[in-house]
């Protein structure tokens, strides 16, 4: 998979982000060696949407969503949002960009500083901004905690530790929204919290898209979790794209051989689905230092052949607004089961 | 009783002294367990399934902890063993594989010590012999080139390499229960699917008896015969495997259960989330400890607990609820339920 091409890309004005052969690289300690966790993506976000990445550990995920917010800078590629061309800004620019984009990370407890009580966490957005009068930065810090469905008059004066997890992202989903952003992008925001309170924060997460007409940028590992909130789903692999699809289709048809083996390997909460371990993926991701020539998912890919070593395949339209890079695509019959 | 019974738990209760109070993590929990079968044991954060399996093994420190009850492995009560005649227990009877491969093993000995180290301890062989079956044993659990494995150290190998060698190690002695607690968290989910087949495989090969103690039902749909349910030191439900999940009786499995996010519905399916978060073990509620975050909640259940009752129409399952899923109180419940829904939704 290696996924380069940008025929997914759209061309109208209602794009909000718009990411261009995206490549970061990391120096390693030796001499020379670099790690390629990103290497030319490209990808846009339509206004109102919720664009899913997928991957699993070490597939450029999670450095996706930090070049877009440019910490750190891109090595190269262009990010373009709301038509500004993000690598090109600077100083007092990007801070003020920073406001329009924002994050919400995994682990929500050490994100938020201990030592501060939750109304003042949530307000110092405002703050730093300088908007409106303190008394205006309160009210308005009050009513984004309620609008996240915790009750500023009980919790305002708290600290962190005297919340759960889930309460403790559900403040991190408030100081996120209390400059009105147009895109969010949430770095796992789920995977740190129990199933329940995980149900909690996905339904609060799709009723404030709606309410504060937001666009997300969705990173996770969990298909499950990933198909439930997106429109799209982008599916990577050690740094390239395999697979753009509506998050209905690909789950449904999915037409790349990882991500059909992604399906597969889904613990199933139905004991009349038998685990099957003939389609299991052998081995496991390469070193990002020294990637696979090619379709860089080729070593562990069952119908990998000569040509997949030797050219790097690009994203092809296999339906609407679907796109695979695959050299042998998984044909369309046969895969239903994969979503059952 | 029957003879084949490996494991009996009976009324275990697990205790911890703290500042605040004394807290509840096991509160009185019986299972037992059949020669060559698996049992999952599913809960979330805090529900105790992680203290009862490190109970059972008598794993935890001496000072501030508070057990009681009875642990009878083979028909030898375990429960009141010093730390030394449980040594004798470990690694050939009992064994476990825990959740983070990298804290488990030691950073500073190579492979091929590490997993011998049971044979040399435990069965007295000599060095050489313990590093030959070591071999054999990382080839048994799937680490290619296990010769050169021997002589490397964990941080040379990936995660799921990692656990493979945990795995090899607790396989070392040849346990009959083996316990393995959140094995797969820490790793992806086609390096989880691999995992999972191993020790399905070993479990069967070995003819061993397996707790796979975790917080995901799905790891446990296709993988046990039976499950136990936790909730707040409790077991709440215990059924096999196909009957609890065609059959849930207690309201908590069904909402833990509706929670997940499903691949076969479509995007964007509204989640039913289940309110509220665990109660503190400290001091619990009263009644059925699910009752303050229960839909379906009457009188009886904040002020009487449940005990774990039998399911008449299906032998073997068992739930602790006045109201089952499914019961005429249960029915009108959601009924009420459901009128009030639609009397806010007129409104």
């Amino acid at each position: 998979m290696a996924g380069t091409g940008k025929a997914h890309l759209h061309n109208g004005d209602d794009t909000i982000l718009r990411v261009e052969d995206l490549l970061v690289e990391f120096k390693t300690e030796e001499h020379g060696k670099k790690v390629h966790a990103v290497t030319g993506i490209s990808f846009d976000v339509l206004k109102g949407e919720t664009l899913g990445l997928v991957g699993e550990s070490g597939c450029g995920k999670s450095t996706t969503g930090r070049a877009i917010m440019q910490i750190p800078r891109p090595t190269g590629g262009s990010v373009v949002f709301e038509g500004r061309e993000l690598t090109a800004l600077h100083g007092e620019e990007l801070r003020k960009l920073r406001t329009d984009v924002q994050m919400i990370f995994q682990d929500p407890i050490s994100s938020l500083n201990p030592r501060r009580k939750v109304i003042d966490i949530v307000a110092e957005p405002l703050h730093i901004w300088d908007i409106g009068t303190k008394e205006e930065r309160i009210a308005k810090a009050r009513a984004t905690l309620a609008a996240v469905g915790i009750d500023p008059d009980q919790a305002g004066d708290r600290r962190p530790h005297q919340f759960s997890g889930g309460q403790c992202q559900r403040i991190c989903i408030a100081r996120a929204l209390v400059l009105d952003p147009r895109l969010i992008i949430c770095d796992e925001p789920v995977s740190a919290l129990d199933v329940s309170v995980q149900a909690q924060v996905l339904n609060l997460l799709e009723d404030l898209k709606a309410q504060f007409g937001l666009t997300l940028v969705f990173i996770a590992h969990d298909l499950a979790v990933v198909k439930n909130v997106s429109d799209r789903v982008a599916v990577m692999y050690l740094g390239k794209m395999c697979e753009v699809a509506p998050s209905d289709d690909l789950y449904r048809e999915p037409r790349h051989p990882y991500t059909t083996a992604l399906l597969k390997a889904i613990p199933v909460p139905d004991p009349t689905v038998r685990p099957d371990g003939a389609v299991r993926l052998r081995g496991e991701i390469p070193s990002p230092v020294a990637p696979p020539s090619g379709c860089r998912f080729r070593t562990r890919c069952p119908s990998a052949d000569a040509i997949c070593a030797e050219q790097e395949p690009q994203l092809i339209q296999v339906g609407h607004e679907h796109f695979v890079a695959c050299h042998h695509p998984v044909p369309v019959s046969g895969l239903v089961d994969a979503a059952q | 009783m029957s003879a084949d019974h490996l494991l009996v738990v009976e009324d275990l209760k697990t205790h911890f002294k703290t500042g605040a109070g004394v807290v509840r993590a096991v509160d009185g929990v019986s299972l037992t367990l059949d020669r060559g079968r698996a049992l999952g044991i599913v809960g979330e954060s805090g529900s105790g399934k992680s203290v009862l399996s490190r109970s059972i093994m008598g794993l935890l420190p001496g000072s501030n902890v508070l057990r009681s009850g009875s642990v009878k492995l083979d028909g030898h009560e375990l429960m009141g063993l010093s730390r030394s005649d449980m040594r004798s227990y470990w690694g050939q009877t009992m064994a476990m594989v825990f959740q983070d491969p990298m804290t488990s093993l030691n950073p500073v000995m190579k492979i091929g010590k590490q997993v011998g180290e049971g044979l040399r301890r435990t069965l007295g062989m000599s060095k050489r012999d313990s590093i030959e079956t070591a071999e054999r044993l990382l080839a048994d659990v799937g680490i290619p080139e296990p010769a050169r494995r021997l002589n490397e150290y964990p941080h040379q190998l990936s995660g799921g390499m990692r656990q493979r060698v945990t795995i090899a190690t607790a396989l070392s002695c040849g346990p009959s229960l083996l316990f393995a607690d959140e094995p797969t968290t820490a790793l992806d989910v086609t390096v989880q699917a691999q995992i999972l087949d191993l020790l399905a495989a070993q479990q069967h090969d070995r003819n061993m008896s397996m707790i796979l103690v975790t917080h995901d039902l799905g790891v446990v749909a296709g993988r046990t015969d039976e499950i136990a349910v936790m909730y707040a030191g409790q077991i709440v439900e215990r059924a096999p495997t196909a009957s609890l999940f065609a059959n849930m009786k207690m309201p908590y499995t069904e909402a833990l259960m509706k929670s997940i996010p499903k691949l076969t519905d479509k995007a964007h399916t509204r989640l039913d989330s289940v309110g509220g978060r665990p109660p503190n073990l400290i001091s619990p509620p009263a009644g059925c400890r699910f009752a303050p975050r229960c839909p379906y909640v009457s009188e009886r259940c904040l002020t009487e607990q449940p005990p774990l009752v039998e399911a008449i129409e299906s032998p073997g399952h068992y739930f602790r609820c006045w109201y089952p899923v499914g019961s005429p109180e249960h029915t009108d419940a959601v009924r009420r339920r459901e009128s009030l829904a639609a009397l806010a939704g007129g409104n």
